[in-house]
């Protein structure tokens, strides 16, 4: 965790960071959890046939790629961590934006995700614009890609994140 | 096919303009804490409603971003069945979902086409609504199978390009 300034921006464009490993491996229960929060009746998470038929076994939602890597509330001995998208976070801070924006992202899907794997997951910026002014004041958009793999060193998923990091305009 | 029966689109079933079925879903506290806890998103404005009043000044607490993208997953799979393989998703978030709001998904296909290894993919633009006020859209593609012998799902390395 550390903040990135106007001068990191061009060395840091395009490099892995914050590598880290889930807490807990990709399991069935949360599945199941989630599926039912949607009510979400595709047999491919509750039917284990059409499972092995359609995807040679069972698969999670493949939109819950970002759950496996939310850590508990609460863990012993856990002092700090690092926050999900610490790299918009440390660029807040670096060009010193108080507020951001998420304006959209995308999440883009691979290998599927299947109850056992251990998941990977790395952040790396991508782009930081000039100075710009909106309706919502004065700041750079930057787009941060977090990339996900399992434990063969399949990629799964990415997630590309586009954040407007800003003053406010009465502040400005 | 040997597999149970089931919703099974094909890519040759879908045109431009084809609509997807409406989803209609009335949510309550239940609805937008389950969810959070779904996606493990203890944030509070998830769950805790004087939070959200006090601290985020919104109405009530709000369907996390997560759990959402899960409602537009199931929309999808509802309409193309276990064969659809979702490709990409893009979000964009507009405004707040409530406790006693009916949300309402519909969508659209913009565009389909077959890829140069031959996946057959169908583009579609979606909307979650209340009152008919959109509170997050989604440009979704999701592969299909061509005929009743492919299997999107089979795809891996440079077959499969989302």
């Amino acid at each position: 965790m550390s903040a990135i300034s106007v001068d990191d921006i061009d060395r840091l464009i395009g490099v892995e960071q914050y590598e880290e490993e889930g807490e807990f491996p990709v399991e069935q229960g949360y599945i199941w959890t989630t599926c039912s929060s949607v009510e979400n009746g595709n047999p491919l998470f509750w039917d284990e046939q059409v499972a092995e038929v359609v995807t040679g076994g069972p698969i999670a939602p493949p939109t819950m790629v970002s759950v496996w890597f939310r850590p508990h509330h609460w863990a012993p001995g856990r002092t700090t961590r690092g926050l999900p998208l610490q790299v918009h976070f440390d660029l807040k801070e670096g060009l010193g934006l108080p507020e951001a924006v998420m304006s959209d992202n995308t999440i883009v899907f691979y290998e599927p995700v299947r109850p056992g794997d251990r998941l990977r997951t790395r952040q790396i910026l991508r782009s930081v614009s000039d100075e710009k002014t909106t309706k919502l004041g004065t700041g750079r958009f930057w787009v941060i890609d977090v990339e996900y793999h399992n434990q063969r060193g399949d990629l799964v998923a990415v997630e590309s994140y586009t954040g407007f990091g800003y003053r406010r305009a009465e502040a400005a | 096919m040997s597999t149970p029966a089931t919703t099974h689109l094909l890519h040759g079933d879908v045109a431009v303009g084809d609509q997807l079925p409406d989803l209609a879903y009335p949510v309550t506290s239940t609805t937008v804490v389950l969810g959070a806890l779904a996606a493990r998103d203890w944030r509070p404005m998830h769950h805790d409603k004087d939070f959200a009043v006090n601290r985020n000044g919104t109405r009530d607490i709000f369907l996390n971003t997560p759990n959402q993208a899960a409602w537009f997953e199931r929309f999808v799979t509802d309409w193309t069945g276990p064969y659809g393989r979702l490709q990409r998703m893009t979000f964009r978030m507009l405004g707040s979902i409530f406790p006693g709001d009916t949300m309402v998904f519909r969508g659209v296909v913009t565009d389909t086409g077959v890829d140069e290894t031959g996946c057959g993919w169908v583009a579609i633009d979606i909307a979650v609504s209340v009152d008919d006020d959109p509170k997050t859209t989604c440009k979704a593609r999701v592969a299909l199978p061509v005929d009743a012998d492919d299997n999107p799902w089979d795809r891996k390395g440079d077959r499969w390009q989302p």
